[in-house]
């Protein structure tokens, strides 16, 4: 009898119907919502029947292209859910005064301000960042590919894999209601025993998995794949930020994934790592977490810094400024990006001596950010200035992002971060640099690499459109919240006592709609673009006469990227090439040798979800099944010797002899 | 970095933008790098294993202490073994040079068996600590020991999973180009593990007693 | 057979480094000595002061470390023309950023922060 009813429990775990959540109206309706939009898109693949061209041709290719373009792909819909949540948060804020309680219950509300971080800074920031490199960086090199494709594709799907099980939670149980980044000891079993805190775990660690292995894949590709000519010194200044990015990342994940796991330790097995008694110590958590933290926004920055750079000389038609300065502010920011991380925590307690320490080294990081804005500002003086939306987008990245850079430099002071440490000042501060940085710096990288990537530009009328809404729209929606915490107001409040705020918070929710204006903007330009795309088409691969090795290719660049190595000479080596009377090769082509594709990577990312989700749930045999058959797939490819072929050598003539008919087009 | 071009230094000539005879590259060459930079954010994870031991490993909850737990002997019999499973795997990778697969596979079966007897010594020391209360879940002390040795011992059994999957591949293939770069690659891994339980046996067993 | 000998001289000309016996041997011997040393010091309990003997082992540890970095891991200035001496130093400045930041930045938590010493900074 015992057997009988323990046998649900053994096969779903803590699974059980009230894990659906059919009595909340909001989870019902975004439920049917993206259910009904799922369905028209599923529909619509099945009836043009296209499952077998997306297999074949996008999920399991090893090409660094396609891969970029699915990272971004990827940011854009986790960009929709975690906006969603920053509409429900400002209206809830703009609601909620005195006897009204808002729409959103604490249970809810919790839930909703730790998924959109989690959700902002790893699955949209984050895929924003690696598509672009992984897009651009082979390119920029003269490379044919990143050193490990396989590994490409294979963490690409582990970071959908791990926004996969973030996106379950609000169908299957629910999501951690801890803040973005966890603190215990409220994370820990004894106050968060649901599954929320599980998802968010195993979501994070199975996406980090991927970012790491992209950490190391992008650093040898830079270290070893650059042509012949290309010294160190020689590369873009995008190669560069990025090559500083994949080091940070190899250097601070690690830290994430064992802080995470020993948290997890906590949780499953009754370790006392971050608990409040048996010797735990939950100060420990906050130290270890912001050891990766402050690396992780570097992370995020370094390569739009990168963007700026090749915007910014290519729009102004100059060489950029201070290419050596560049190069040494980077590295410093890298290397000094470790030794800043207590900032975050001045409050917590460790006295004047230690927070003097770090308050001086977070005031002095911000010098080599302060001079690459100077190199930028020197490249456009008695430059050509061209105002094409990449353009537009670093001009308000000047703008905003030096003010909220400077806000930063505020809360270094420790006695001013006392007041403002966790209010809506250190709200606006952070917003003010990821936006003002990393959105802004990502729809410029996008609108500059869109006609490299499909073959025409975005539609600049649209583009516009988007671009003026986000910039007003951040603007309004987040000096209030400059206003509110220098007031002293808490962050993560739902409900406010006092009416006088009201105002503040109403304007800011009216910025919140501008910013969803932006947004949709966004897709319709998309849309308007691909609907019009012959007239937007690019034939030349050089659409805004740039300087770097990527512009040298057809847009999109075949396949294969470049028939021959190029041989680099200089600095900007394809306005070089320019220069100096270069002609494009009709000849002499060779077979080329180019990787296969596979479809283990989308295998052992799914088995990795089924793996988190049997972990969540507690569904022991399944966990142990799915840890069995990653363990049997992974080894079971190591036995595929023959992952690669020869592209043959009228493939190659014939895509490059379209590319010599078009060329001759213009 | 292969310039094998001249490149033409005379202004009226347009100079060689592009490798027109190439050598294809050589397969794998990034591998040996991107592993051992792999190896390097091992290196970090068990950084933060060693920081929480630091910082936590003096909590004892009235519990259990290095004294009354940890056995020398055991330990320093543990630590040859790992040393010589090094000092073996040494010799595979001389034997493999030399492209004698035989006493190759010997060698990795003997490294192996070193191997295991380091993991079976470590479990029944795990065992007999538990059998005396000596619980991951006592103490702050306890639950950092038992998660730094036992993430080492887990790198090593994997190790071991790996070695016995690359003799049944080189038994398949020989020692092609392929089966010798990821013989480099475990013979890395190997001997980076031998290194981080330096740091173990350091500051978790001798530190642990002078405390 | 020659092929692949062919293919694995390219692959020391990129710098991967290859013991010799005489180098393994030597490596393990020191090996063996800079553990056995150690085990000996503090089981023993020699050194009267357990300051020396811990400051003693941390050096034997450092040294037995280097000596696995080079003559099992063939570590060099030259192997990937530079770049994994380089991986390996910044790795090991981010360590010890890690370690001693933690220790220090935790010794002063818990002296401020922690039940017990609390009441002493109480007014």
């Amino acid at each position: 009898m015992l057997a009988n009813s323990s046998l649900p429990k053994i096969i779903f775990g803590r699974l059980t119907l009230d894990a659906f959540p059919i009595h909340e109206p909001i989870l019902v309706a975004t439920f049917l919502v993206v259910a009904l939009g799922g369905a028209v898109v599923f529909g619509a693949i099945s009836y043009f029947r296209l499952w077998g061209y997306l297999w074949r041709e996008w999920f399991t290719s090893v090409d660094h292209k396609r891969i970029g373009v699915m990272y971004m792909v990827l940011g854009i819909v986790m960009l929709l859910r975690g906006f969603a949540d920053a509409l429900m948060m400002r209206l809830q804020q703009a609601t909620a005064f005195g006897a009204s309680e808002g729409f959103l219950p604490a249970h809810h509300y919790d839930q909703i301000f730790t998924a959109h971080g989690v959700i902002m800074i790893f699955f949209v920031a984050m895929p924003f960042v690696t598509g672009l490199m992984n897009f651009v960086v082979p390119l920029q090199i003269g490379a044919r590919d990143v050193s490990f494709p396989f590994l490409n594709n294979f963490s690409f799907w582990m970071t959908v894999g791990g926004a996969v099980l973030i996106m379950m939670s609000l169908f299957v149980g629910e999501f951690a209601r801890v803040g973005w980044l966890a603190y215990p000891p409220l994370s820990g079993v004894a106050y968060s025993p649901d599954v929320g805190m599980d998802y968010y775990i195993w979501g994070l660690q199975v996406a980090g998995v991927g970012t790491t292995l992209s950490g190391i894949n992008l650093v040898a590709t830079i270290v070893k794949m650059r042509a012949p000519g290309m010294t160190m010194m020689k590369m873009p200044v995008f190669t560069w930020t990025a090559l500083c990015t994949n080091v940070l990342i190899v250097a601070a994940f690690p830290v994430l994934t064992a802080v995470l796991a020993l948290l997890s330790l906590d949780r499953y097995v009754g370790t006392n790592f971050f608990t409040n008694d048996f010797g735990g110590n939950p100060m420990m958590y906050v130290n270890l977490i912001w050891i990766w933290g402050h690396p992780e926004v570097y992370i995020l920055i370094l390569p739009v810094f990168g963007v700026f750079s090749e915007v910014t000389a290519t729009f102004s038609g100059k060489r950029l400024f201070g290419y050596t300065s560049m190069v040494y502010a980077t590295v410093v920011i890298t290397i000094l990006s470790y030794l800043v991380w207590l900032h975050h925590f001045f409050t917590m307690g460790s006295g004047a001596s230690v927070n003097s320490f770090f308050g001086i080294t977070t005031m002095i990081i911000s010098i080599p950010t302060g001079a690459k804005m100077f190199n930028w500002l020197l490249t456009m003086y008695r430059g050509r200035i061209r105002f094409e939306l990449p353009m537009m987008w670093t001009l308000a990245f000047m703008l905003t992002f030096v003010i909220g850079g400077m806000t930063g430099v505020m809360l270094a002071v420790p006695p001013a971060d006392f007041v403002l440490h966790n209010s809506l000042f250190l709200v606006a501060h952070f917003h003010n640099v990821i936006i003002g940085g990393v959105v802004f710096g990502s729809f410029a990288g996008i609108s500059y690499w869109f006609p490299k990537a499909f073959g025409f530009k975005l539609a600049p009328f649209w583009g516009k459109i988007s671009f003026w809404c986000w910039v007003l729209g951040f603007w309004c929606a987040f000096t209030p919240l400059y206003v509110m915490g220098l007031m002293g107001v808490t962050r993560r409040l739902r409900h406010f006592d006092d009416p006088s705020l009201q105002i503040w918070t109403l304007i800011a929710a009216f910025g919140a709609l501008l910013i969803l204006c932006g947004i949709l903007s966004f897709l319709i330009q998309i849309y308007v673009s691909i609907r019009d795309r012959e007239a937007l088409r690019d034939v030349t691969g050089d659409p805004w006469n740039g300087r770097t090795l990527e512009w040298s290719t057809s847009s999109p660049p075949p396949v294969y990227n470049f028939a021959f190595t190029p041989v680099v000479h200089d600095n900007d080596a394809w306005w070089d090439m320019k220069q100096r009377g270069y002609e494009r090769p009709l000849q002499g082509f060779k077979a080329i040798h180019m990787p296969s594709n596979t479809g283990v990577g989308v295998v052992l990312a799914g088995l990795s979800v089924c793996f988190g989700f049997a972990m969540i749930w507690y569904m022991w045999w399944l966990a142990a099944l799915s840890f069995v058959g990653l363990l049997a797939v992974a080894i079971g490819h190591t036995f595929n010797y023959k992952r690669d072929f020869h592209l043959p050598v009228d493939v190659v003539l014939q895509a490059e002899s379209t590319r010599t008919r078009l060329l001759a087009r213009v | 970095m292969n310039t094998r071009i001249t490149i033409a230094q005379d202004s009226a000539e347009v100079p060689v933008f592009y490798l027109a005879d190439e050598h294809e590259h050589a397969e794998g060459a990034s591998t040996a790098l991107g592993f051992w930079i792999y190896l390097m954010s091992d290196c970090l994870i068990f950084a933060v294993l060693f920081a929480i031991f630091g910082v936590l490993g003096g909590n004892y909850a009235a519990g259990p202490s290095p004294r009354d737990l940890f056995d020398l002997p055991l330990v320093a019999v543990n630590t040859s073994m790992l040393l010589l499973s090094s000092i073996t795997y040494g010799f595979a990778m001389l034997t493999m040079e030399k492209g004698r697969i035989g006493a190759t596979q010997r060698w990795l079966a003997v490294t192996a068996l070193f191997g295991v007897a380091f993991v079976g010594i470590e479990l029944s020391e795990f065992a007999h600590m538990i059998h005396e209360g000596a619980t991951p879940q006592r103490s702050a002390f306890l639950s950092s020991f038992f998660t730094l040795v036992g993430t080492h011992g887990l790198h090593v059994t994997f190790g071991l999973v790996w070695m016995v999957t690359l003799m049944v591949q080189v038994a398949q293939h020989g020692l092609i180009e392929a089966n010798r770069r990821r013989l480099m690659c475990l013979s890395m891994f190997w001997h980076f593990l031998d290194v981080i339980w330096i740091g173990v046996f350091t500051f978790v067993y001798l530190m642990g007693m002078l405390r | 057979m020659s092929a692949d000998t062919h293919v694995v001289h390219a692959d020391h000309a990129a710098g991967h480094g290859h013991g010799s016996l005489r180098s393994y041997l030597i490596g393990f011997g020191l090996s063996v000595v800079l553990t056995a040393i150690p085990f000996w010091l503090v089981m023993s309990g020699v050194l009267d002061s357990r300051q020396a003997t811990a400051l003693t082992i941390m050096v034997f540890a450092a040294a037995q470390i280097v000596v696995h970095m080079i003559f099992f891991l063939h570590m060099s200035a030259g192997s990937e023309n530079g770049w994994t001496m380089m991986a390996l130093i910044f790795t090991l400045v981010i360590v010890g950023i890690t370690l001693s930041g933690s220790l220090w930045v935790m010794y002063h938590l818990n002296v401020n922060m922690m039940p017990g010493h609390a009441m002493s900074h109480m007014p």
